[in-house]
């Protein structure tokens, strides 16, 4: 164990859901890598938010099935990503019901999240062509 | 005591992975919230959007990007020593390139969010 990736975590020798987990991780993480930096810089460098109204978002950003998708899977990404990151933050430092506690909040907060960025990517009508 | 304690930059690179993450999912929080309201109540978006475009918004926009950039440079370095273990050899050499790329697609990033505030 003298060489370790020194940021890392470890891969779980014990297989199961803690390995898919881990493997999760770094899949998730390369599909964010593009998918997230994309998002930021089409919000940051080529849009500006000054111009990012609630009208615009519906009639111009998401007026594309594609962009919805993109923005779609980025949400299922963030939140399983973020969601499994958190959590193996939280068995570092909790533990017993404390640990329980925080991880039930966390999986409640992952699904209302992702249940409410579903609801408003997919319920706003698309106004193609306008 | 994060400079001190075993020091290296293994470390730190870690402690910055583990902030830079959380303050990340805090943000998607309230991102997904905000354009939650986009749908539910466009009148109380378009108020928070003000924020968004102001000043101390952009600060937190520059200080958001800098926190996913680091995460994802220092995120391709855990997976390619994952990928390879031999590379784990040349841990700090992989930082320190990390911290080159940041710098130089960072700034300017960050000269185009501000440009705005600064009026140019």
């Amino acid at each position: 164990m003298a060489l370790y990736s020194r940021s890392g975590r470890p891969r779980p020798q014990s297989g199961g859901f803690e390995l898919a987990a881990w493997y999760f991780m770094r899949l998730s993480g390369v599909a964010l890598f593009a998918l997230a930096l994309v998002h930021f810089s089409l919000q940051h460098f080529v849009f500006d938010p000054s111009q990012q109204t609630s009208t615009w978002i519906f009639n111009q950003r998401w007026n594309s099935l594609f962009w919805r998708g993109f923005d779609w899977l980025l949400l299922m990404m963030v939140v399983l990503h973020g969601f499994l990151g958190l959590r193996t933050v939280t068995m570092d430092y909790l533990k017993g019901g404390r640990r329980t506690l925080a991880l039930a909040t966390l999986y409640l907060v992952g699904a209302v999240i992702f249940v409410m960025g579903t609801i408003v990517v997919m319920s706003v009508p698309l106004p193609l062509g306008k | 005591m994060l400079l001190r304690y075993r020091g290296s930059e293994g470390m730190v690179a870690w402690a910055f992975h583990r902030i830079s993450g959380i303050a990340i999912w805090l943000f998607v929080l309230l991102h997904v919230l905000d354009i939650y309201l986009a749908g539910g109540n466009p009148n109380v978006y378009d108020d928070i959007l003000k924020f968004y475009a102001s000043t101390p918004g952009r600060i937190m926009e520059v200080l958001l990007g800098a926190a996913l950039l680091y995460h994802a440079l220092n995120g391709i370095r855990i997976m390619l020593m994952d990928l390879w273990p031999s590379l784990t050899a040349y841990h700090k050499q992989m930082w320190y390139a990390n911290w080159a790329i940041f710098v130089g697609l960072g700034l300017p990033g960050a000269f185009i969010i501000m440009r705005p505030a600064l009026g140019l």
